[in-house]
Formats: C-alpha cells, structure tokens, sequence
C-alpha cells in the first residue's frame, strides 16, 4: 500500500493548486488511499451486498416480506421504544448535563464518568444486569411487581434497556454546548427581570436545543437498531415484544435469507435517513454558531 | 447573596438529587448487580466459571479477535483524520459522514452483511467453499464483523483533535526539510497521543464487548467460535447465572477499567482530548 489507487490522482492534483502559496500537507494520497480501501471494502462492499440482494428480490416480493405483520410489529416496537426512550433520555440527559457543568458537588466526577459506563459496557452484559434487577425476582422489578407494574419480558422492558444505552448520547453532547455558553445573555436577562425559569425557557434552551435534538437523534438511532441490551428483558414475543433485529436473527435461524435481507434494507435506509438527519441538525447549528 | 445566573439552594439540592437517583437507577445499580450475582454463590464458584475450558475458549477468541481489529482500526483511524484533519478536497464531509455510519448501524444488519457476502449463498461463499476457505461461523467472519463495528471509534476521536490544533506544526516542520513520516511521527503523534489513546481504549472496550454482528456470524460454536459476550448468552440461557454473570464482570472490568482511563486522561490532558459524543 505504497501508492494510491490511481483514481484518486487527478483529484490530489486538481487540489494541488490551492497549497502552492503555502508548504503542500505530504501524505494525501497514501492515507486517503487507505482510508478509501479499508472503508470500501469494510463498510461500502457489504452494504452494497444488502442493497443489491434485496432490489434482486423485486417489488412485490421485498414488499412482502419486508411489511409482514410481523415485521410491521417489529418496526413499530423498535422505532416506537428508541423514540420513548430518547424522549425520556432528553428530559434526564438535559438535567444530567446541567447539573454536571452548573454545580459543583462531591462525587460530580464520579457521576460524570459514570456517564460513560454504556458507551464502554458490553451491551450483552448490560442485557443480563437489567434483567437480573427489573425481573420480578430483582430488587427492583419485585416491589414493582408487587404494585402491579411490569417491567421485564414486556414492552416497556424495551424502552428501559434504551434508556440506559441512549443516555450518554444526550448528555455527552449537551455538555459542550452548555459548558460554552456565554452567561452575560442570561445576566442581561436577569437584569431586565426575568425569573431563572423564563431565563431557561426563553434564552437557554434556544442555544441549546440543537445540541439536544443531536443527542436525541443519536440517541433513537442507537435505539432503533439495538440487539444485544434488550433481547435478554424483552420477552421476545413476535407480534409483542419482538425488535426487527431479532427479526432478521430468526429469520436467519431459519434460512429465511430473502425476510432477513428485506428487513435489513429497512433498518439501512432508516440508518441512512437518520444520518442524514443528524447533520442537517449539526450542520445547522455549525452555521449559526458561526454565523 | 446569589448570583442572578444560579438557582436557589433548594431547587439545585433537587435538581442534584434527581440526577445523581436516576444515575443510580439506571447505570449504577445495573454495574453492581453484575458483580453481585457474579459473586452470589461465593468466590469458589465465580472462580470455577472463569477457569473452565469453554469459558477460557472464550477469553482466548475474544483477544485474538482484539489483537487484530485494534491495530487495523487504529492505523486506519490515524490515515483518515490525517487525510481529513489536515487536507482540503471534494467530498470531505461525504467521507466523514461514511466513516460514522457503522455507529447508525444496527449490529444484527452488520452481521447480515458478511453472512451476504460470506455466507455458503453468498456473494463470494460458492468460491469460498470451492477453496476450502472458511469464513463464516469461524474465527475470520468474527474479526471481520468486529472490526466493521468498532470501525469509526478512533477516526472520530482523532479527526475533531487534529482539526482543533491546524496545521501550522506540520508545516514548521515541513519547511525545515521533515519528510511525511518524520513529520507524522515527531509532530502530529505526540500532540494527539492522548486522544489516540482514548481512541484505541474505546475500540478495545467495543471490540471485546461486540455481541449483535459476531453473534449473527458465529455460528455459536462452545468453545470454538463464541466469544466472552455469547459465552455469557449461553450461560444466561442455560440458566446458569453465576457463571453467565462471573464471565460478565470480567468484561464489565474492562469497562471500568477504560472508563477510569478516560476519567483520567481527561482530568490529566483536558486539551488534547476533543470532546466528542460518541
């Protein structure tokens, strides 16, 4: 991998012109190569392979498989529990966020690092743990249970799983932006006699929206496609607690590969969607900040 | 007196309280629980689930499968936040966005992919087959699907930090006669050490830990192809929780450890770690 594939030449040339008046950054080709090689044959070979295998299923037939009632019942529990989720993730990782850059109390970097503990916790691992504690034999699933409520093997085990795993998107790219933000608008607005909750309503939320709707999008992303953290609390019933992923594992367990593909083409083109999404959001709030 | 850009002492004594509960409930009490279930029936037993040969299998796949994905991924991550970081040209912003989209994607599809690609009516399986090359449910289709879902960690981490501190080093360095590799290695490196080490501890976390993609492509196999996370699925469906839970607090000690890492890497080198949601 000394040279760069020769397609990327005419572009390192053509862009050559812009650093002439300054020294040329070296080494363009070569780690553009490789990041371009490794990522084609990675990322962009097997996503092909999906979208290529399940147009070669034809209209009708992808329709059938990829919108059965069961899929339709996957969807709507996969993208309905990441959206409760992140709801819920927005109201606590916003008053996370604020109370870890606003005050200081003791343990505030233990609860900060504490945190992180999803991005870094195996999702497998995380799976078991909340079942163990919001089964009914768990420590908190039991005095729950004994008032009537369900947790585990239930829907709303779904939504439980998520929260832990979307969490840190939320507070993670809050923080930042809070941490940034000049306090001389809230002084001024203070000043001019609003109360700490109009100042909030009226002068912080607005900086921080983006961020917050980032952290959302991020967070239901994560949600939508989440495999390992919930399938151990879920109860996988199809029609009732059955997420897509699991879906495709079934159907793969089945060497039903044409439901599978169609059911993944899916969840890609919602990725795609939500991607996109999420930087018009960044891109936005680039602009503004900026501008 | 107050200052007119804070709460009231109540309101922030609640507003710490709600916050430090739902910490608790939700990633505190999960964390402990592992450990207490690991060590339930006593240290005799968590013991006896770690060293039995399937679960030592298990370690063993999981370290080979990290030993290769991470340097990959991390050479790789290097390349593109240099190439993106520090270079201007067409379709920056397209790449970075494909260099993120492993992270959006769910880990069962991830799997599915490789199955496509890989799999005996795979794009590639007949030819596979017909050399006697093994792919799936077996050691490389593990390493492959890893290594797609803990693609993006360091490029992400590196790209925001080499973008933040220009390019103006580099090409001191470069005016004074400093080769690429010079300049990479006695300019760059140093000023992202830190944050490249966060990259690489995070990829590790991700890569011992992957369970959706590796579970699709494994085959499950005890004591061949399953990894410390499916040996803990095994356990857990067997019902037996002690050694499902003792094979779990090993991996949650790898979080700990690499979260008490980043926790000091911050507190240590706050600038030279960019701020990145991940």
């Amino acid at each position: 991998m000394t040279t760069a594939p020769a397609f990327l030449a005419p572009a390192a040339t053509g862009r050559r012109r812009l650093f002439r008046r300054r020294v040329a950054m070296p080494g363009l080709g070569l780690t553009l190569g490789v990041t371009l090689l490794w990522l084609g044959l990675l990322v962009l070979l097997p996503i092909a392979a999906v979208v290529i295998r399940s147009l070669g299923l034809g209209p009708a037939h992808f329709a059938e498989v990829a919108f059965s009632a069961r899929a339709l019942a996957a969807y709507r529990l996969s993208f309905g529990a990441a959206l409760a989720a992140a709801a819920i993730n927005g109201v606590f990782g916003l008053l996370i966020a604020w109370v870890l850059v606003r005050y200081r109390f003791p343990g505030r970097r233990l609860a900060s690092a504490l945190v992180d503990l999803p991005f870094a916790l195996p999702t497998a691992v995380a799976g078991i743990a909340l079942t163990a504690i919001y089964a009914n034999t768990g420590v908190v699933g039991g005095p729950l249970g004994a008032i009537g409520i369900k947790l585990a093997y239930n829907p709303a085990g779904v939504v439980l799983a998520l929260i832990f795993i979307g969490l840190p998107f939320v507070v993670r790219t809050v923080e930042p932006v809070l941490a940034d933000l000049a306090q001389d608008i809230e002084e001024a607005a203070a000043t001019l006699g609003a109360g700490r909750l109009a100042v909030f309503r009226r002068v912080l939320l607005p900086e921080i929206l983006p961020a917050l709707l980032t952290g959302f999008a991020l967070a239901f992303a994560r949600g939508v496609g989440e495999y390992g953290s919930v399938i151990f609390i879920a109860g996988n019933m199809p029609f009732r607690s059955e997420i897509a992923p699991l879906l495709i594992v079934t159907q793969l367990e089945q060497f039903d590969y044409e439901g599978a593909t169609a059911i993944a083409a899916v969840m890609l083109v919602a990725s795609f969607a939500m991607l996109v999404v999420i930087n018009l959001i960044q891109a936005r709030e680039r602009k503004w900040r900026d501008g | 007196m107050r200052s007119a850009t804070t709460e009231p002492r109540g309101i922030r004594a609640t507003l710490i309280a709600i916050a430090l509960a739902w910490l608790a409930l939700i990633i505190l009490l999960p964390l402990v629980a592992v450990f207490v279930q690991a060590l339930s029936k006593g240290t005799g037993a968590f013991w006896a689930a770690i060293v039995e040969p399937d679960a030592l299998a298990a370690i063993r796949l999981t370290l080979i499968t990290t030993i290769v994905v991470v340097p990959l991924n991390s050479v790789f991550g290097m390349c593109a936040a240099w190439a993106i970081a520090k270079h201007d040209f067409r379709g920056r912003d397209l790449l970075t966005s494909l260099i993120d989209l492993p992270v959006s994607v769910s880990p069962v599809v991830a799997g599915l992919m490789f199955v496509l690609l890989f799999g005996a009516n795979g794009w590639f399986g007949p030819w596979l087959i017909a050399h006697g090359v093994r792919i799936m449910f077996a050691v490389p289709a593990i390493v492959i699907a890893t290594a797609f879902v803990t693609f993006p960690y360091v490029a992400r981490e590196l790209i925001p930090l080499m973008s933040a501190q220009g390019k103006a080093e580099e090409e001191a360095a470069l005016t004074l006669g400093a080769g690429f590799f010079q300049t990479f290695w006695h300019v760059t490196l140093p000023n992202i050490r830190w944050g490249l080490l966060y990259g690489v501890l995070l990829t590790n976390a991700r890569a011992m830990g992957e369970f959706g993609a590796v579970s699709v492509v494994s085959g499950h196999i005890r004591g061949l192809t399953n990894t410390m996370p499916l040996h803990v699925e095994v356990l857990y469906n067997e019902y037996n929780f002690v050694g499902a839970f003792a094979v779990a607090s090993l991996l949650a000690l790898l979080a700990l450890v690499t979260l008490a890492a980043k926790s000091l890497l911050e507190w240590r080198h706050r600038d030279s770690i960019a701020a990145s949601g991940h």
